[in-house]
């Protein structure tokens, strides 16, 4: 099994009930409502602003809802029993003074993640960057930096994956790598959340679509047609 | 996991960034070594003047320089929001507190026994005979500093004026801090020198009441 593919069981979903997340007097998220499936694969779009990155920073529980709750259905409680979120944001969340070994060490560590230094070259490995594993993270190109982003969120075989513009940074080559680890993780049950703008061969995996505007669902879709509608046009 | 070991693994990365860095300690030290020659110049050394003030100037320059090292102490942790990461991966949020006032203590504690043969020379005052409780006075009053000093970190680090909001907001935090490890310093370089237990137990309930609350309610700092 490959090491991304390895991840944690029985697959979790996740339900938002009446998503609020206020900033002051400005809503960023507004009687949000929507349940998805264990195994899904989603694709959060609309606009700048809109509110998917809050959306799925509330899901990461980074954020706190203003009101409303979330909760990860087929999971024992919230927080998963069986791992928190993977999380990959706009940044990369890991330290640019520690090396990229080091950094999924820590990681691993405190995520109490069985043999971390394995796992940890293991995913090295897979993203591309063994060769690099002694090298500070500040030294990496963006494609790099975000291929290590990608492989902290997935330390600790989580079962649900969230992904902020995923593609940041990459080449071409990277977007396929991370589209075929996708359609994997994907495979093996794992429950994947992503916000994207336009086609892309990521977005190709995409069973869903949930269309946010002003900070609510204004679509939500399961059909091919208004899919591509949505991720091309930005309306279904 | 547990909050130690969580605290364990975290402060062994607070310590291997800064002692690869060494931004903290260099920034810390230099500012107390300044202070120290500075006020050397404008005090007599040897006389009882510089006895008197000597303690005082020290508690001045280890709180300036410690707002100096709070100031980066969370801010760091936004350049690519790894703060979020941690929350998403530790058990308590406290652990992360913990670690970093541990580490924070650590700092200030090194940069201070660094800075001590300088102060006994630029203020010739023999420490030597006191040096034992004069270790635990510094200890006990850098604990202090460092907890509430990483709490207002963590405040000031999510503001917009946060240059100006953490001395504005610690200083006063710190002045029964500043005034009770100076008092208890001073009275131990004394010629007759006294240790005041009193004092060094004050200095002691001080870290363990805001431990508590930072305990309690230290999760909520870190929220967005």
């Amino acid at each position: 099994m490959s090491p991304v593919t390895s991840l944690r069981i029985p697959p979790t979903g996740l339900r938002f009930d009446n998503i609020d997340k206020r900033y002051g007097g400005l809503f960023a998220l507004r009687r949000v409502s929507f349940e998805i499936a264990p195994g899904e694969c989603v694709v959060l779009a609309g606009r700048n602003g809109s509110g998917k990155t809050t959306l799925l920073r509330v899901a990461a529980q980074i954020v706190k809802p203003t009101a409303g709750k979330l909760s990860f259905p087929g999971g024992d409680a919230a927080p998963p029993a069986h791992g928190r979120p993977g999380y990959v944001a706009h940044t990369t969340m890991v330290y640019d003074e520690l090396t990229a070994k080091e950094n999924l060490l820590l990681f691993g560590k405190l995520q109490n993640v069985e043999d971390p230094a394995a796992r940890a070259e293991e995913l090295l490995r897979e993203v591309g960057l063994l060769e690099r594993r002694d090298s500070l993270v500040r030294t990496f190109s963006r494609g790099m930096r975000q291929r290590i982003a990608i492989a902290r969120a997935l330390i600790h075989r989580p079962s649900v994956l969230l992904f902020d513009e995923p593609a940041t940074g990459l080449d071409p080559p990277g977007i396929t790598w991370l589209a075929n680890s996708l359609r994997e993780v994907n495979r093996a049950g794992c429950t994947v959340v992503m916000s994207l703008h336009g086609e892309s061969e990521i977005s190709a995996l995409a069973t869903r679509a949930v269309q946010l505007d002003a900070g609510s669902v204004i679509a939500d879709t399961k059909s091919g047609a208004s899919l591509h509608s949505i991720l091309t046009f930005g309306s279904a | 996991m547990s909050l130690f070991s969580n605290t364990a693994i975290l402060l062994g990365k607070e310590l291997r960034t800064e002692f690869r860095s060494r931004e903290l300690l260099t920034t810390t030290a230099v500012f107390i070594l300044i202070v120290l020659v500075l006020f050397s110049f404008a005090i007599n050394p040897g006389t009882e003047e510089a006895r008197e003030f000597a303690p005082g100037l020290l508690w001045l320059a280890i709180l300036f320089a410690s707002s100096l090292m709070f100031q980066s102490c969370f801010l760091r942790e936004q350049t690519n929001d790894t703060l979020s990461s941690l929350r998403l991966a530790v058990s308590d949020p406290f652990a992360i507190f913990l670690a970093k006032l541990i580490a924070n203590t650590l700092f200030l504690l090194l940069t201070e026994l660094l800075m001590l043969p300088f102060f006994a020379i630029f203020y010739n005052i023999p420490l030597w005979s006191k040096l034992p409780v004069l270790i635990l006075v510094l200890f006990v009053g850098s604990l202090g500093i460092s907890i509430a000093g990483t709490a207002i970190s963590a405040i000031s680090a999510q503001a917009r004026m946060r240059e100006l909001l953490l001395p504005l907001l610690l200083l006063p935090l710190l002045t029964p801090v500043l005034v009770v490890s100076t008092l208890v310093t001073a009275s131990l370089l004394d010629r007759e020198p006294v240790v005041q237990w009193k004092g060094i137990g004050f200095l002691a309930v001080f870290d363990l009441i805001f431990l508590t609350a930072l305990w309690l309610f230290g999760e909520y700092l870190l929220e967005e």
